[in-house]
């Protein structure tokens, strides 16, 4: 017990914590994103009780803005027919519920309500409104079903102009951006591209077909989890950081470098 | 341990040397030649010693790369990109990265290089700037410096271009339609480089051409025209004990500053080492190949770019059309408009100072900055313009990174890219002053020494010290801004009579005007007393303590 | 502020004590006075250094130049070692190759400044400067030798020799600008060349081009791109691969909800709804293809020109100063997404010949 106290000082144990928590939410994460595509399985069996109980999450925790009977107010939009997809992609990344209003609202940990359950409850009572895209099956979106060459000349030609390059995001108009995509899911992003949600435009099946999107997912993933061959990726953000580091990095030491081959010498003891 | 004789090989080897070329004569008078100690003063090797770096790297990836824009399949060990269509540059790039020992080593040296070599001149300037040592005789060597300036960013431009990859298209696809926005030569210019329209198939050639031997070798012309000039003009000295105009105080160029300046050619090739090794730079197999039709989020010049990347971005929309042809303003005012005044401002400098002050003496001490405050504020205005378009120029990862509104951003910068040099003009200005004062104070009053004294009477007071002789001497360096004869009057320069004819009419008179503001003495140094020998000196052995 | 200067009289020798708390006088490169010293700043010379420091020096920069060897040989055997062909590879090599090599270089460049600092001695050497400028003398000679030059060259005195010089001199300069001519192409029509687009032309068995999606190069079914707030990157069918044709002609194609169109959008040129606008920026020439579906915003990512596409693409923020030309669209007999004529005025950046195009199509009412 004194040892824990003790160590709660430690210089280290901050850092330790934040791992912790960080490992943590990384936990809940895989565990949100590898049950939501099973949802879809068990909409058929339990589909009536899983609307029933969908309305009453929906009127507890989404219907303030949104309207008792999603048909969206002045501060949201209506939810009819947006689909499964939308409000997988929505809850499961924590955008939805909204903790206040914002330009765009930011991805971030899910309230303690949200789970696999509760996820599948609400997408069933949304999509019985009016339907729209549902939630990827989950071979529609295994990177390792998908070739990365041929995604990365879609990824380039679709999604970089927002989200940079290798998915770093970067920013709109007026306070707006297009977030990072390195904590998103297989599904999630699948689930972004076929709702479009919030500024975000639509990329439909019918377009670009689903094969297609699972060989982005497969490029997405594959890119962000490679290594910087290079040294330190800087954030991958290209030259502004590069740039930063030639100035405080290298012409820092080699300012220091001249400071100490010219320093006066110190007089003899 | 000396030596009595010098060792056979070099003996002979001197003595070949010197039967054909008399190079003896040039050793004798050049072997103990003297230069000035400060760390400033090897700000500039910082360039020099990239620009070696830059030509033994950049030779290793010439036997390399292929200045090809010949359509290829990759075939090459990155896989993300494998079969995918490219151009023969960028495929020999991603070889070079991938499939060549030392090869991803070698690029990623060379760009920073690059960037250490455009930084190095950039600090370089600021330090001649700010301490006038481009006055007379410096001011051809001065102009040298702003062409190789200019040089540089083109020789940075194309070499930019050179990978052919996404992000590297993206600047040459902006370069093109700043040359085609040019009046009455625009689409010239760009189908002449281009080989038609843009992108062509010739661009990355004719590039590397200007890259590898027509900008580095007028360059390298540049760089030693600048290096004997600075040589046979012997470098100036900060002020000091003993140090005059007239005279260099320092160490001999043999042997200790020859190994000076090896020991700093080693850390500057060590630095640009460490970071090719630890810091990832333009990792060209993210970008993709370049297609017009693409481009990413964030895309950015290097950093010497980023000011006209940013004026372009601050303009407002703004299009003239008359009588048929097309004026882009809103190209044409960011992309010229601020290089021509840095750039030209820069060159003119020496010569408008020269012009206001009226001083044609040679200068061979450096200025402090504060001693000459509005050169010093001058100078911090530019460095303000420049930088809010370089901060501009990454508006959007600062909004990103900082979560701020990208068209607020816009806004600022157009409000500071006027107001923000002169709130610097000002303030600099006031530093300037104050840090003349507080000299004057260590000078008239002495320094304060720590020690606190209790007089018979009860009061305590803290005992000032003359200072340290050297430093004394170092802050007794100042002398008082040149003025035109005509404008020394105490603001009155009608007193001494008829001004002289060229400072008759309204030009003249506005010189007069400026010559008064820029020149004079603001803060004259308490001068002639000695260390303040009118206050009490506290008697104490040795120790000459002062009180005020 | 009080005059407080006063004698006091101090015991000889007795040095003032420092306060507590208040820096020694004696710190470092502190503005106080100190003993003067032989090879102190100020006293000209050179001062050799004691042989302990000497010693010391010698010992730290053999070290330092031992490092060298290590970092030199790792090097080598870095490069033998490791070998590349993948990603993983090439960062382990270099990694070895860098640090290796900067091993070695920084610890040189350290064993240097050890070997100056100890083991050579301070140096405050003095040496004359003289004036640049050659005495009144020698200026003298040098303006009569030339004059005498002059004289004996005969340039002056005979005009005929100046004068045809000049004159071959005249063309001989032109020949390095001449023979540049054939960097450009041989045509010099170069702005009606930036007028028209690959959209203008009709395919080989004569119908019009269809619209293709980047990347896939698979035309587009008008019925099947029936998400509102869809985007997509359009490039001419035949010209997937063509970068000439795609610097001018790329598209995004854009589906809107009917009642979301405004005033400044050709109706007669959507389909649908579905309305395709360059996606080459009216400033220099970026693809702007940042779109915002809730805004209708199009953002081009390189000066942050922002265009409204559902009002014709017109310039709402930044340098762009003139709308995204709209390519006007229908669909073929098969339901096919295609052209039916190039744009009214030529994409891209503005040039020189450009002229105010948009008024020209206006006062057509609509056409070019």
């Amino acid at each position: 017990m004194t040892r824990i106290t003790a160590g709660r000082r430690h210089p280290l144990a901050r850092y330790a914590v934040l791992l912790l928590a960080l490992g943590l939410l990384g936990g809940l994460y895989t565990f949100v994103a590898s049950t939501t595509g099973r949802a879809d399985a068990s909409i058929a069996a339990g589909r009536a009780d899983d609307v029933a109980e969908g309305k009453k999450l929906f009127q507890q925790s989404c219907a303030s803005c949104h309207g008792l009977n999603a048909e969206g107010s002045n501060v949201a939009p209506s939810l009819v027919g947006v689909g499964a997809a939308a409000v997988d992609f929505q809850v499961s990344s924590g955008r939805m519920p909204l903790a206040r209003p914002e330009a765009q609202a930011p991805r971030k940990p899910p309230p303690p309500w949200v789970n696999e359950t509760t996820i599948r409850q609400l997408s069933a009572y949304v999509e019985s409104l009016g339907g729209g895209p549902t939630v990827p099956a989950p071979e529609q979106v295994d990177p390792a079903k998908g070739d990365q060459a041929k995604g990365g000349e879609l990824f380039r030609a679709n999604c970089i102009q927002c989200h940079n390059f290798v998915g770093a995001g970067g920013a709109l108009t007026r306070g707006k951006y297009a977030p990072n995509l390195s904590e998103s899911t297989p599904t999630q992003i699948y689930e972004a591209m076929i709702t479009g949600p919030q500024a975000m435009p639509v990329f439909n099946d019918s377009i670009i077909t689903p094969e297609q999107k699972r060989d982005m997912i497969a490029y997405i993933t594959g890119v962000r989890s490679q290594v910087d061959p290079g040294g330190a990726g800087l954030g991958r953000i290209g030259p502004v950081t590069e740039g930063l580091t030639a100035w405080i990095v290298g012409l820092s030491l080699l300012v220091l470098a001249a400071i100490w081959i010219t320093a006066k010498k110190r007089q003899a003891k | 341990m000396s030596i009595t004789t010098v060792p056979k090989p070099i003996a002979g080897t001197s003595s070949f040397l010197d039967d054909r070329l008399g190079a003896g004569n040039f050793l004798k008078r050049n072997l103990r030649k003297i230069f000035p100690d400060h760390w400033s003063f090897l700000l500039g090797e910082i360039a020099l010693y990239s620009f070696i770096v830059l030509l033994l790297t950049g030779t290793f990836l010439t036997f390399f790369f292929k200045p090809s824009m010949g359509e290829v399949p990759y075939e090459g060990s990155y896989e993300p990109l494998q079969g995918i269509m490219m151009s023969e540059a960028y495929a020999s790039s991603l070889h070079i990265s991938f499939d060549v020992r030392g090869g991803l080593l070698m690029r990623q040296m060379h760009h920073w290089a690059a960037l250490l070599f455009i930084g190095g001149m950039m600090v370089h300037s600021l330090r001649v700037f700010f301490t006038g040592a481009y006055r007379k005789p410096r001011e051809l060597n001065w102009l040298i410096g702003v062409l190789l300036l200019t040089l540089a960013l083109f020789e940075g431009l194309t070499g930019y271009s050179l990978p052919d990859d996404l992000l590297s298209g993206a600047g040459l696809r902006i370069t093109e339609g700043v040359a085609i926005s040019l009046p009455l030569v625009g689409t010239w210019i760009t189908f002449f480089l281009f080989g038609g329209e843009y992108p062509g198939e010739d661009v990355i050639s004719r590039f590397y051409s200007l890259h590898i031997l027509l900008i580095p070798g007028i360059l390298l012309a540049l760089i030693t025209a600048h290096l004997i000039l600075m040589w046979v003009q012997k470098h100036t000295q900060m002020p000091g004990k003993g140090r005059t105009n007239e005279n260099v105080v320092g160490a001999p160029f043999y042997p200790a500053f020859m190994v000076k300046a090896g020991a700093y050619t080693m850390f500057t090739f060590g630095v640009i080492a460490l970071l090719g090794a630890f810091a990832q730079i333009n990792p060209i197999w993210l970008f993709g190949p370049y297609t017009p039709a693409d481009i990413s989020a964030g895309s950015q010049p290097d950093f010497y770019m980023g000011f006209l990347e940013g004026s372009l971005r601050l303009m407002p929309a703004w299009e003239i059309n008359i009588a048929g042809f097309t004026l882009p303003m809103s190209v044409l005012i960011p992309a010229l408009v601020p290089m021509g005044i840095i750039m030209t401002g820069l060159a003119l400098y020496p010569f408008i100072e020269q012009w206001v002050t009226g001083d044609r003496r040679e200068h061979h001490i450096a200025d402090r900055p504060r001693n000459n405050p509005h050169r010093t504020s001058i100078g911090m205005a530019a460095v303000t313009f420049y930088g809010v378009l370089w901060l501009l120029g990454a508006n959007d990862e600062l909004a990103s990174f900082f979560h701020i509104s990208l068209n607020a951003t816009t806004y600022v910068g157009r409000v500071l890219v006027f107001l923000g040099p002169a709130i610097a003009y000002y303030i600099t200005y006031r530093i300037c002053l104050g840090l003349q004062r507080s000299d004057a104070a260590v000078i008239g009053h002495g320094v304060e020494s720590g020690v606190i004294k209790r007089l018979p009477t009860g009061e305590y007071i803290e005992v000032h010290v003359p200072p340290n002789p050297g430093i004394e001497a170092h802050m007794r360096g100042k002398a008082p801004v040149p003025m035109l004869p005509g404008a020394d009057g105490d603001g009155d320069g009608e007193r001494n009579g008829v001004p002289p004819k060229q400072l008759r009419g309204p030009l003249g008179r506005l010189r007069v005007k400026m010559s008064r503001a820029y020149g004079g003495e603001k803060i004259p140094l308490d001068d002639g007393h000695g260390h303040g020998e009118e206050h009490a000196a506290i008697g104490s052995g040795e120790d000459r303590s002062l009180t005020h | 502020m009080t005059d407080n200067n006063h004698d006091i009289e101090q015991p000889e020798g007795r040095v003032p004590k420092r306060v507590i708390g208040t820096p020694s006088p004696a710190t470092g490169t502190s503005v106080l006075g100190g003993d003067e010293r032989p090879g102190d700043r100020g006293v000209p010379g050179v001062v050799p250094q004691s042989e302990e420091t000497a010693r010391k020096g010698e010992r730290i920069a053999a070290f330092c130049f031992l490092l060298t060897l290590l970092g030199g040989i790792a090097f080598i055997v870095s490069y033998v070692v490791f070998q590349v062909g993948d990603i993983d590879s090439a960062r382990t090599s270099n990694v070895a190759l860098g640090g290796s090599l900067a091993l070695a270089l920084l610890s040189m460049a350290a064993g240097m400044v050890v070997w100056v600092r100890l083991v050579m001695p301070k140096y405050n050497m003095v040496q004359e400067r003289h004036t640049m400028a050659s005495d009144g003398q020698t200026r003298e000679y040098v303006t009569e030798t030339f004059k005498h030059g002059v004289d004996e060259s005969g340039f002056v005195k005979r005009p005929l020799l100046r004068r045809t010089l000049l004159l071959a001199a005249a063309p001989l300069g032109l020949v390095p600008l001449v023979v540049l001519r054939d960097l450009g192409p041989r045509y010099s029509d170069f702005p009606e060349k930036l007028r028209h687009t690959v959209w203008g032309e009709k395919t080989k068995n004569g119908k019009p081009r269809r619209l293709v999606v980047e990347g896939t190069g698979a035309p587009i079914r008008a019925a099947d791109f029936n998400s509102p707030g869809g985007i997509l990157s359009v490039v001419p069918e035949g010209y997937e691969h063509d970068l000439n044709a795609l610097a001018k002609a790329t598209l995004i194609l854009l589906k809107f909800r009917p009642e979301e169109l405004k005033s400044g959008t050709n109706l007669n040129w959507t389909h649908d709804g579905i309305v395709a606008y360059s996606k080459i920026c009216t400033h220099v020439g970026c693809p702007a293809a940042l779109y915002e579906q809730t805004t209708h915003h199009i953002l081009c990512p390189c000066h942050q020109s922002t265009f409204d596409a559902a009002d014709g693409a017109k310039v709402i923020f930044g340098p762009a100063a003139r709308p995204l030309p709209q390519l006007p669209i229908a669909v073929d007999e098969e339901g096919f997404l295609v052209a039916t004529a190039d744009f009214a005025v030529p994409p891209g950046p503005s040039f020189w010949e450009r002229g105010d195009a948009e008024a020209t199509v206006r006062e057509n009412g609509g056409h070019a």
